[in-house]
């Protein structure tokens, strides 16, 4: 059905734009360039779990197969963050650094929740300009369990017992509702041992490497116990 | 159709009113949909006695993969393959209707379609739709006048070369075949060129992926060989699999249609939902 342009413009309350005029703002430049890729924490009784690909990609490239996106700020937290690579490091240094500085003042080292709270200020404090990281903090809190704290791009957090980041978010985080929480099941067989969510965790990264582009390369795993940290190296899809 | 035709006619061949009413649409805040694109890398090697053509099997949506072994090689005549990157309906669509078109006018003339014949159709069709047909397309086939190999664009441009790679991954491959090609190759080592190409395309651009499919015409016939490397298997196996019994998923309703009477009822208590 031809509708005539002059008619269409009365169910519009605009002017139409000239063709002459009509400019496309794609080209402007922009501070932040997401560098992709997919972490997430899992905290249970006595231990945390965290991961993340080692994939680092600026639209179609490969920056590099090898780049952690993990980092062990205290010996009981590591921090995972998914987004632009330059703003981890930079946020990881302020933390280090931060960190170092409590230890020095107090003589003992920073507890997770603490960490948590300095991470989320910090966030905040870029409030407009801000950091384009997208944070999990995962820990030991005072009783040694295993506790998640999720962040988005300003500050805002709250403690979860597991969390996902990244370009591989939605693919990943509905398995582990259904997996670690039993949703949409009646009768909830939720797995307890760390052997059945390091399992449920590498499926997960294999299962998101197969359908995302930004996933892929190697799967690096941190485990963080009362006795030490663990690292686990697997490989994933380099496609 | 006829009033259709002497309108267009009239306007002088373009007609931009979709134009308009899409800039419209935009201010509105109409969003467009995204197109499945092929990301792609796709190549096409000359030698002595034919042309062989490859092609990776990722198609995406965005930064999601679509389909991990989707078909890149199309068929326009027995005689001439091409290889698609750009918008995956188009180029399914676009392929059908040429092999169709020239399948037509083979039965009509009783003679071998020709690879500049295919060219001509193509670029005459893509070129008054300004690119907006998203075909990028690598045509080879051997007919009266040899073996032969162009690229056409989406805007309608055409190349004729010895080699020729297109799709997100065509610097890669391109890389490959600068480095490695030459004249006089033979149908073994064009096709294991070919396959370097992809190989680098698959490993070095995101767009690309899985498998790579292979085609080798010459004039004793075409050679197709469907996933000839496959390199990445999904890298880990659940060692406690998946357990989904029966009955486990609850429901909030649950109805029961008699066939023989026709209706719908409702059955069973209504239960919540379970988080």
């Amino acid at each position: 059905m031809y509708i005539p342009v002059n008619d269409m413009l009365k169910h519009f309350k605009q002017d139409a734009p000239a063709m002459a005029n009509i400019t496309h703002k794609s080209d402007q430049w922009s501070p932040y360039h997401d560098n992709s890729g997919t972490v997430l924490a899992v905290g249970i009784p006595g231990a945390v779990i965290v991961a993340g690909d080692t994939r680092l990609s600026n639209g179609y490239n490969i920056l590099s197969r090898d780049a952690t996106k993990l980092s062990q700020l205290t010996d009981k937290c590591v921090l995972a963050t998914a987004g632009q690579y330059a703003d981890f490091i930079a946020l990881r240094k302020f933390l280090q650094q931060r960190l170092q500085l409590y230890e020095f003042q107090n003589e003992v080292q920073a507890s997770t929740e603490t960490v948590a709270h300095l991470l989320s200020r910090e966030l905040y404090s870029r409030r407009f300009f801000p950091y384009y990281t997208f944070n999990l903090l995962a820990g030991l809190d005072e009783n040694n369990h295993g506790v998640v704290y999720g962040y988005d791009a300003i500050g805002s957090y709250d403690q979860m017992t597991y969390g996902v980041q990244g370009s591989g978010q939605e693919l990943v985080v509905a398995v582990l509702d259904n997996q670690l929480k039993g949703y949409n099941k009646i009768n909830k067989t939720i797995p307890q041992t760390r052997e059945e969510i390091l399992d449920i965790i590498l499926d997960c990264f294999s299962c998101a490497a197969e359908r995302d582009i930004h996933t892929g390369d190697n799967v690096e795993i941190l485990i963080i116990t009362a006795a030490g940290t663990e690292r686990i190296v697997k490989p994933l899809r380099k496609d | 159709m006829q009033y259709l035709d002497n309108y267009l006619q009239s306007k002088g061949g373009y007609d931009y009113t979709n134009v308009k009413r899409n800039e419209l649409m935009k201010a509105q805040g109409f969003k467009e949909m995204p197109f499945t694109k092929t990301g792609t890398t796709i190549v096409g090697v000359l030698f002595d006695g034919g042309v062989v053509m490859a092609a990776d099997t990722r198609a995406t949506a965005g930064s999601i993969v679509a389909d991990k072994n989707c078909e890149k090689l199309h068929t326009l005549a027995p005689n001439i393959w091409a290889a698609g990157a750009g918008t995956a309906a188009d180029l399914h669509h676009q392929c059908a209707h040429f092999n169709a078109k020239l399948k037509l006018q083979r039965l009509n003339l009783n003679r071998q379609s020709r690879v500049n014949e295919v060219i001509t159709k193509l670029t005459s069709k893509l070129f008054p739709y300004r690119g907006h047909i998203g075909v990028a397309l690598i045509i080879g086939g051997i007919d009266c006048n040899g073996p032969q190999l162009a690229s056409v664009s989406p805007h309608g441009n055409y190349v004729y070369h010895p080699f020729q790679s297109m799709g997100s991954g065509s610097l890669a491959a391109l890389g490959i075949l600068e480095a490695k090609f030459q004249d006089g190759l033979t149908k073994q080592q064009a096709i294991d060129l070919a396959i370097e190409a992809i190989e680098a395309g698959i490993f070095h651009d995101m767009g690309s992926g899985s498998n790579v499919d292979v085609v080798a015409i010459t004039k004793d016939g075409v050679d197709y060989k469907r996933n000839i490397r496959q390199y990445n298997a999904k890298s880990y196996q659940r060692q406690v699999p998946y357990d989904f019994p029966i009955n486990n998923t609850p429901a909030l309703k649950k109805y029961q249609f008699n066939i023989e009477k026709q209706e719908l009822t409702e059955v069973g208590q209504e239960m919540e939902i379970i988080e």
